[in-house]
Formats: structure tokens, C-alpha cells, sequence
């Protein structure tokens, strides 16, 4: 029997605001705990909630953003459940009147084109942390992180196989960053996503059971992850099983999911619209002030890299995947007006030393990259040597033209300096050389090796093919 | 006359003349404190050393000539507002404990105003009850009558006011928690609309209905009192952005061309006669003073209890959920696992009446419960604002008692939950609309016992019944009386 699979996403986005969404705290990261909490965010008697405007924008961008509809009037609602990390002991969140609903993202896998829909975004309050005692049977509560925004965005079960899951996730990632909205660091958690996956007889009509996947914190464990449960389930439902309905944990050090021990499966959060909140009015100026503030989106500047750099469909695809990428090609471009040279470079040489670490740890900047590209194209050093360069800025953080000074690495254009030797390789070789005035043109090759070798590849290539040529002729 | 006996209007005069001062006020009321509190048991905490001194930080002022309506002014308030430095408790073992890092607004406002703020006063647990028997600590007795409730749940508020013991207190009205004690006390009690005062720091019951308001010994006093703490307050989503009125502007003498409604459904079964009797003679006075009477009907009068009750419940039960034995307040320590101390805190930590309506309002929100009863109450509430929206089509005001009975004996009703949220009838509709409510001392029951008049009218038209209460104490005539305790 064939299966097919059927995916949707949850993914919890922090915001970048500078405050928290109820309160004026501060969201950085990694402070001393509980130093960025107060009343509001502890949940003390008698504190109040007001939500901050920053949010209710940033959310709108991403509606905005997507195609979605922005509801002018939506709502916030306590969904109620404790745990230490909980202050309140509910989570102010929105539930039947989301901000957000009904928009949709395009995804392209192996060169095929699917449009994944977004049935509803909403904003929430994020919990506080607990942090175990490694020896004592003890916990602590930090609460520096409660109250942080976190914009969350569901997928319509569209999604019909593991890659394509990754390719919405980096595609929501992407929109986000793009946006300047979300850090997007799934390892701090700043960007995190769980997953629905069930399996389906093909040309079946009804959902199977599903399973619910966390603790996935890179794209690399959502792929994973999401292909490990494909294989269990379907092997299960061939030998006639059944699915349980459960939420499962990806183990990313033994490579597969592990059941959390179904704790209350039907949880009954007894959501209700939240009192201390007014009902959020949203108008169409304001969406309009928004729309007019959108910066350039990924395939939009797709559209443009085609365009105005002439670059082939599929670079103009990777380089605007991530806003970070597009945004170092465009410097590096403009640094040497070699567009699809820089694209070149860094599809092969940037993406394979960066060795999947995030382009933002890169000591090579992109003007530099530039300046490396233009001293291939005016001569100053040949492609082979710009390799050996690139490595050593890679290592140094050194400008190119440095390591080349330091390296002596400039290519010999001195004429009268490459002539001495061209006559004595044309001395040396007379066999040769009386083939070549015989008819065997492609042996310049040969003289020209001659040349590289004897200058460790530093020759002009151009100088010492017009030199040979002239020489030979006589 | 005793210092303690003045009233604000007549103590900010002598204050300001130099006649008083601050301290000797201050002095005067925690005197009187002393000497009947331990009958009337309204205080859980008298600061006395920290109101002296804010007393005498009073009188600097005084003596500068710079000082607000209230400078100098000892006040009570509710063991729910919170209290930078001072324990607020809510009636609760649960925060017996606590000391709130921060002010409430309300408090802020009157700490800025120069007032002085004696102590604390008792309450039913969490504001959830009729008399304050629901208190962990003390239940304060009714001053004119001892053995007798002084209502709930701001009892201790009412019953500081009513024995002398300070000229006003602030208490919180949830479905007439103001409002009634203030009529079984023999003293003014005002709900403001919802909106008006910010509700930041006081620590909520049922966040939609919750509202501040003053207990004083006269109408111009509340409106004194309401001047200082009405306005908007960013840190409360749910105060009202506008210009605050000076409400004692309208207390003039006169209510020619004021309509005054008479809602036929809070006259019906179960008011006593004697309650009847006041009220009817109330309308009388304000009929002599020139009001129109009309009789208008409020046809959903008879699901308020239901819905309040629903809705109240509901809110209060996630409200509550904070106090987890986590971070503060109660902690049972005998306890082996993080479910184990949920339970056992909460359970030790609560008293009967707020776990009661801790699973009645986890109940009206469940799953396969919510549409039926929080979604239902709901919708009858909006209908409920329709009514009253209609009623002051026709009228400024509501006349109607505020309480079916006068006070009754401590422990008589405390075993009989039911009969207890009925006696609500009459002060819970105001809430579930938002719109305004004053208590007003109408007259006295055979037995000695106070009993007060309603007034309610449209949102934010406190000076409609500021106007109307004010003439109807003139034309009643009852002031000044005091209860014999000494
Ligand atoms: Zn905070």
C-alpha cells in the first residue's frame, strides 16, 4: 500500500521588540535571572497587563507579509493550565479572534512549486525557564524569558513531505528575517516549530492519526526528525497497527523520537476571552502606515537578482533564501560589478568554508569578497591563487590585498622580467619548440606550464601567452 | 466634638484654617481605633508609627498652603489594594504573608493627594462573600449593632468608617461589595462605572466587574474622595481615556426637571417591609425636591444572580490560579511532588467560599460546559446593559433599596451559600452592566439597625447621582447620627 504523508507546522517566533508584550522588561537574552521581570511579569496580586503596540505591529507585517488577512478586531484569551514556569497560571494568548488568518507561502522542491497555507497567526506570551539542579532534586524558576512576544503561525496540513517541511520552515524563517522581526535562532529558541504528521492510504480523503513531534532545534532535526517518523509510522500501519495519538520528542543524539508519556492527553485549557484586555482595533490606516514600511521581500528580490544582476533562476533562489545572504551578494556585487562572479564564489567557495556555521560568524566581509573577485578580473592575481587567498581570509580575517602583499602572491606582469624567462624555456626546449613551428599549436599550453612553474603560478597568463606567441613567431 | 468625628469637607477646613492639624487628626482616629476596635474588629493592620509621620509630612504642606483636597485626611482602606512595604493579605491565609513591592494607582493617587493611611481593613477572602465571615483573620462587626454584620465584602471599610474610627475608606464593589455593606453600615458607598478608576494593584476577584470606590460618612465627602482617585491610567487597559469631572460640582441643592426612575422588578418578593418602607419614603423626599418619578421596568432583572455568579465564578477561578505556592504567598512544605503542593497548597491556603467558587467557575469553563454557561451568561449580560440602556432612555436615575433586608446576626446565613448570593439581587446588576451605583443611609429598622438606598445611573454619569443622593440627604434629613459605641 502507498502512503501519503500529511504535515503542519507550529511554529513560535519571538519577537524583536525591545520590551515585553505586557510590560516594559526587557527581552535580551542571557541576563542574570529574574533581573528583567516586575510586577506584571511575575504575575503578582493585583497587576495589570498592557499590550505593547510593537507586537500587534510586527504581527501585522508578517500578515501583511503572507497574504493573509489582518482581523481588525481580535482578541485575547487566557488559556489556563499551571506549571511553575506559568506565573499567572495561564498564558495570555488569543484563541477563537487570532490577529491573523488565511494566508499561504510558496515553497519550491526539486524545482517543483507548492503553495502551503497559513491558517492562523496569533500572539502569545512566552513562559519563564526552569532550570534542575544537577545534584539536588531541586528547581529553579527563572522568569526572565515570561512575557517575551512570540508571534505563533499555523500551517494548513498541506505539507506532504519531510523536505517539503523544511523548505516552509526556511521560507517563514526567511520572511521573518527579512521583516527584522525574529532573530530566528532555533538553538537559543528564539524560532522554534513542533509538527503534526500522519499517514494516509493514497487517494484516501480522511486524516490519519497523528503524532505530534518537539523539541526540534534546527531545520537539520525537523527534516530528520519528520523523515524518522514517516518510516515509523508507515511501517507500523503496514503490519496492520495503529497509530497512537501522542506527543513524541526528537532524541537529535540517538536519531529518533521518543514517546513523552502521554501526561494528560486531553488537556482542557478552559480558554476565555481575557478581562484585563480590551479587544485589539486595528484600522485600515494603520495597516496601510505598515504596508508602506514592508522592506523587500525573498521573492521579490529573487525577481529582482534575475533582473538587474542577470543571474541564472537558481542562484538568484539561494542567494535570496536568507536576508543575510542577499544582503552580503548585493555588497559584494556592488564591491566589483561582477555579479555572477560573487554568486559563483559564494555558492562554491564562502558555502563550503563556512561549513554550515551562520554567514553572520564569517570573517570574510563582503567588500572584501568583492575586492578579491576584482583582483582576478584586472589581473592582479590569477583565479587558481584567489583560491589560496580566499583561504587565508577565511583563517585571518585580513583583506585581500594584504594577504597577497604578505604573501608575495602578486602575479609577475613585469614584461621584461617574464621575457628573460620566456627565452630560456624556449631555449631549453628545442625538440619542442620545432614542433610547434611545425604546426602543434596546442603545445603553448605546455610552454605557458613551463612558465606557471617556473614563476609558482604567479605569470600573467595573458602577458605570457602574447609573449610566448611573440617570441615563437621569430 | 472629637476630631474624629469631622467629616473630610469639615476637617480639610479646620486643617486649612489651622484650627487641626494633620497629626492631631491622626492622633484622634488612632485613639478611637484603640477604643472600639477591638469590637468592631474592622483593622488588620494599624501603621500607626508610618501615619504619623505621614501626618506630619501633611501638616509641611498644610503650613505652605500648597495642599490637595486631601491632605492630611486619615483613611482605611481594603485589605485587597496594594501596599508598597505593607502586608496586604486579601482576607487570606494564602497572602498572609505578602508584601506587595508597589502601590496600587488608587493608593499612589491619595499618597500624592497628602493623605494619611492608618491601616488596613478586613474583607471577606479574596472579596467573595456578603458579610466578611469569609476573612481568615477577623470578622468585623456591625458598629450599630454588634453581633451583627457589617456587610461584605468591604466590611471592614464600611465598619471602620460607620465607628469613627476614620472619615473614609476605599473598598472594591464586585456585585455590591461597597453598596451594601455602606447600607447596613449607615454610610455612603459608591461603585463608580467601570472604567473610571483604575483597578492597578487591586487585586482582582472578577477583573470584568471589580471596581474601587470610596465609603464615606456623607455624599460630599464621596465626592471628594472620587476626585482623587477617578482617571485614567495607562498601566489599566481597561480605564477609560477622558477627562475626569470635578464631581463635587454637583453638590447643589435642587432636582427640578431630574426624572427619577422606580424599577418595578426590585421591589418585588422578599423585601422587607421595613426596606420597602425607607425606600418608598426616600422617593417621596425626592419627589418633594422636584424630581419626576417614572416607573420603568428592567425585565432581566431576575437572571442577574445566575449570570453574576457564572461570570464572577469564571473569571475568579483563573484569577486565583496564580497563587501556586511557586514564588509567593502559602506554601504547604509537606508535600513530595509539584502536583502534591498544587493541591495541598490550594487547598490549605483557600478558605470554603473561594474554593467553592474555584470549581464553580472551573466548571462554567470547561470543555462541553463553556457555551451553556460562561458563553450563555455572557450573552444575557449584554442583554442585561440593553435593559438599563433602555430604563435611562426614560430616566437620570434608579431609585431602589440596595439590600432586601438590614443587617443580620453574624453566623445566621454563613451555612446557607445560596440564600447569601441571593441577597445580592439588588447590587450585582450594576456591576454586570459597568454603570454607577451610590448607597446612601436612608433611615433605620425598628431594631436600630441602618438601611440605605440605591441609586443607579447611566455610564459615567456619576454627577446625575451625586446630584440625586446629595437632595436626598439634605431632604432625609438623618445626619448627623452616630452609633452609641464608645
Ligand atoms: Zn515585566
Amino acid at each position: 500500500m502507498k502512503f501519503e504523508t500529511v504535515i503542519g507546522l507550529e511554529i513560535h517566533a519571538q519577537l524583536k521588540t525591545e520590551s515585553k508584550i505586557f510590560c516594559g522588561c526587557s527581552t535580551k537574552f542571557g541576563a542574570p535571572p529574574n533581573s528583567h521581570t516586575c510586577p506584571v511579569c511575575l504575575g503578582l496580586p493585583g497587576s495589570l497587563p498592557v499590550l505593547n503596540k510593537k507586537v500587534v505591529e510586527f504581527a501585522i507585517k508578517m500578515g501583511l507579509a503572507t497574504g493573509s488577512d489582518i482581523n481588525r478586531i481580535n482578541q485575547f484569551a487566557r488559556k489556563n493550565y499551571f506549571y511553575p514556569d506559568l506565573p499567572k497560571g495561564y498564558q495570555t494568548s488569543q484563541f477563537d479572534l487570532p490577529i491573523v488568518e488565511h494566508g499561504e507561502v510558496e515553497i519550491e522542491v526539486d524545482g517543483k512549486k507548492r503553495v502551503i497555507g497559513i491558517t492562523r497567526m496569533h500572539m502569545e506570551e512566552d513562559a519563564g525557564k526552569l532550570i534542575h539542579d544537577d545534584r539536588e532534586p531541586v528547581s529553579y524558576v527563572d522568569l526572565n524569558r515570561t512575557g517575551t512576544p512570540l508571534l505563533e503561525i499555523v500551517s494548513e496540513p498541506d505539507i506532504r513531505s519531510p523536505e517539503e517541511a523544511a523548505a516552509y520552515l526556511r521560507k517563514i524563517h526567511a520572511i521573518l528575517r527579512y521583516l527584522d522581526i525574529c532573530d530566528g535562532n532555533m538553538q537559543e529558541g528564539s524560532f522554534r516549530c513542533d509538527a503534526n504528521i500522519s499517514l494516509r492510504p493514497v487517494g484516501q480523503e480522511k486524516l490519519g492519526t497523528r503524532t505530534e513531534l518537539k523539541n526540534m532545534n534546527s531545520f537539520r532535526n525537523v527534516q530528520s526528525a519528520l523523515e524518522y517518523e514517516v518510516r515509523r509510522q508507515r511501517d507500523i500501519l503496514m503490519e496492520g497497527g495503529t497509530i497512537v495519538q501522542e506527543t513524541l520528542l526528537w532524541n537529535p543524539d540517538r536519531n529518533c523520537t521518543e514517546s513523552m508519556r502521554s501526561k494528560d492527553d486531553a488537556h482542557d485549557y478552559r480558554y476565555f476571552p481575557c478581562p484585563d484586555l480590551v479587544p485589539v482595533r486595528i484600522d485600515d490606516a494603520w495597516i496601510e502606515e505598515i504596508r508602506a514600511t514592508l522592506p523587500e521581500l525573498p521573492e521579490a528580490r529573487k525577481l529582482r537578482f534575475i533582473q538587474e544582476y542577470e543571474l541564472p533562476e537558481h542562484d538568484a533562489s539561494l542567494l535570496t533564501n536568507s536576508r543575510e545572504l542577499a544582503d552580503y551578494f548585493e555588497t559584494a556585487a556592488k564591491a566589483c560589478n561582477q555579479p555572477k562572479k560573487v554568486s559563483n564564489w559564494m555558492m562554491t567557495e564562502l558555502m563550503r568554508e563556512l561549513k554550515g556555521e551562520e554567514l553572520s560568524t564569517c570573517k570574510v566581509g563582503a567588500e572584501q569578497l568583492g575586492s578579491l573577485v576584482n583582483m582576478v578580473e584586472t589581473g592582479t592575481i590569477s583565479g587558481k591563487i584567489a583560491k589560496t587567498v580566499f583561504l587565508e581570509m577565511m583563517a585571518s580575517g585580513k583583506g585581500p590585498e594584504t594577504v597577497v602583499e604578505e604573501q608575495n602572491l602578486g602575479q609577475v606582469s613585469n614584461e621584461s622580467e617574464l621575457l628573460t624567462i620566456v627565452r630560456r624555456i624556449i631555449a631549453d626546449n628545442p625538440g619542442q619548440v620545432t614542433d610547434f613551428k611545425g604546426g602543434k599549436t596546442k603545445l603553448m599550453s605546455y610552454f605557458v606550464g613551463q612558465l606557471m612553474q617556473k614563476t609558482k603560478g604567479q605569470a600573467n597568463p595573458a602577458l605570457a601567452n602574447k609573449l610566448f606567441t611573440q617570441e615563437l613567431a621569430g | 466634638m472629637n476630631p474624629y468625628e469631622l467629616t473630610i469637607a469639615e476637617a480639610t477646613k479646620q486643617l486649612a484654617a489651622g484650627s487641626l492639624s494633620s497629626r492631631e487628626l491622626t492622633q484622634s482616629c488612632l485613639e478611637r481605633i484603640e477604643a472600639v476596635d477591638i469590637k468592631v474588629k474592622a483593622f488588620l493592620v494599624v501603621n500607626a508609627e508610618q501615619a504619623l509621620l505621614q501626618a506630619d509630612e501633611a501638616d509641611k504642606i498644610l503650613a505652605c498652603g500648597e495642599a490637595k483636597p486631601l491632605c492630611g485626611i486619615p483613611l482605611s482602606l481594603k485589605d485587597l489594594l496594594c501596599t508598597k512595604g505593607v502586608v496586604t493579605t486579601c482576607g487570606s491565609r494564602m497572602l498572609e504573608n505578602f508584601i506587595p513591592p508597589y502601590d496600587a494607582t488608587v493608593v499612589e493617587k491619595l499618597k500624592g493627594q497628602g493623605a494619611v493611611l492608618l491601616g488596613k481593613v478586613a474583607m471577606d477572602e479574596f472579596a467573595m462573600g456578603s458579610t466578611s465571615e469569609s476573612c481568615a483573620f477577623r470578622v468585623p462587626e456591625n458598629p450599630w449593632k454588634l453581633g451583627f454584620v457589617s456587610g461584605g465584602s468591604s466590611g471592614g471599610s464600611a465598619a471602620s468608617v460607620a465607628a469613627l474610627e476614620c472619615p473614609a475608606s476605599l473598598g472594591s464593589d464586585t456585585g455590591g461589595s461597597i453598596r451594601q455593606p455602606a447600607s447596613l453600615c449607615g454610610i455612603v458607598g459608591m461603585k463608580p462605572t467601570y472604567g473610571l478608576v483604575s483597578r492597578y494593584g487591586l487585586v482582582a476577584f472578577a477583573s470584568s466587574l471589580d471596581q474601587i470606590g470610596p465609603l464615606t460618612r456623607d455624599v460630599t465627602d464621596c465626592a471628594l474622595m472620587m476626585n482623587a482617585i477617578s482617571g485614567y491610567d495607562a498601566k489599566d487597559s481597561t480605564s477609560v481615556r477622558q477627562e475626569t469631572p470635578d464631581f463635587t460640582a454637583s453638590i447643589i441643592e435642587g432636582v427640578q426637571g431630574m426624572r427619577v426612575g422606580v424599577p418595578r422588578e426590585y421591589f418585588g418578593e422578599g423585601l422587607d417591609p421595613e426596606v420597602k418602607a425607607v425606600v418608598t419614603h426616600g422617593i417621596e423626599v425626592l419627589r418633594d425636591a422636584g424630581a419626576e418619578i417614572v416607573e420603568v421596568s428592567l425585565p432581566r432583572t431576575d437572571y442577574c444572580v445566575a449570570v453574576y455568579y457564572l461570570i464572577a465564578t469564571a473569571e475568579a477561578s483563573s484569577n486565583l490560579a496564580r497563587y501556586d505556592g511557586v514564588s509567593y504567598g502559602f506554601r504547604d512544605q509537606e508535600v513530595h511532588s509539584l502536583m502534591e503542593m498544587y493541591k495541598e497548597t490550594r487547598s490549605h491556603g483557600f478558605g470554603a467560599e473561594v474554593k467553592r467558587r474555584i470549581l464553580i467557575g472551573t466548571y462554567a469553563l470547561s470543555a462541553g460546559y463553556y457555551d451553556a454557561y460562561y458563553k450563555k451568561a455572557s450573552q444575557v449580560r449584554t442583554l442585561i446593559l440593553n435593559d438599563f440602556n433602555r430604563a435611562f432612555e426614560q430616566c437620570d436615575v434608579l431609585i431602589s433599596p440596595v439590600v432586601p433586608t438590614p443587617a443580620w446576626k453574624i453566623g445566621e446565613k454563613a451555612d446557607n451559600p445560596l440564600a447569601m448570593y441571593l441577597s445580592d439581587v439588588l447590587t450585582i446588576s450594576a456591576n454586570l452592566a459597568g454603570i454607577p451605583g451610590i448607597s446612601v443611609p436612608g433611615g433605620f429598622s425598628r431594631d436600630g439597625l441602618p438601611i440605605g438606598i440605591q441609586l443607579q445611573g447611566a455610564h459615567f454619569r456619576e454627577d446625575s447621582l451625586f446630584k440625586v443622593a446629595y437632595n436626598l440627604e439634605r431632604g432625609l434629613k438623618l445626619l448627623p447620627q452616630r452609633p452609641g459605641i464608645t
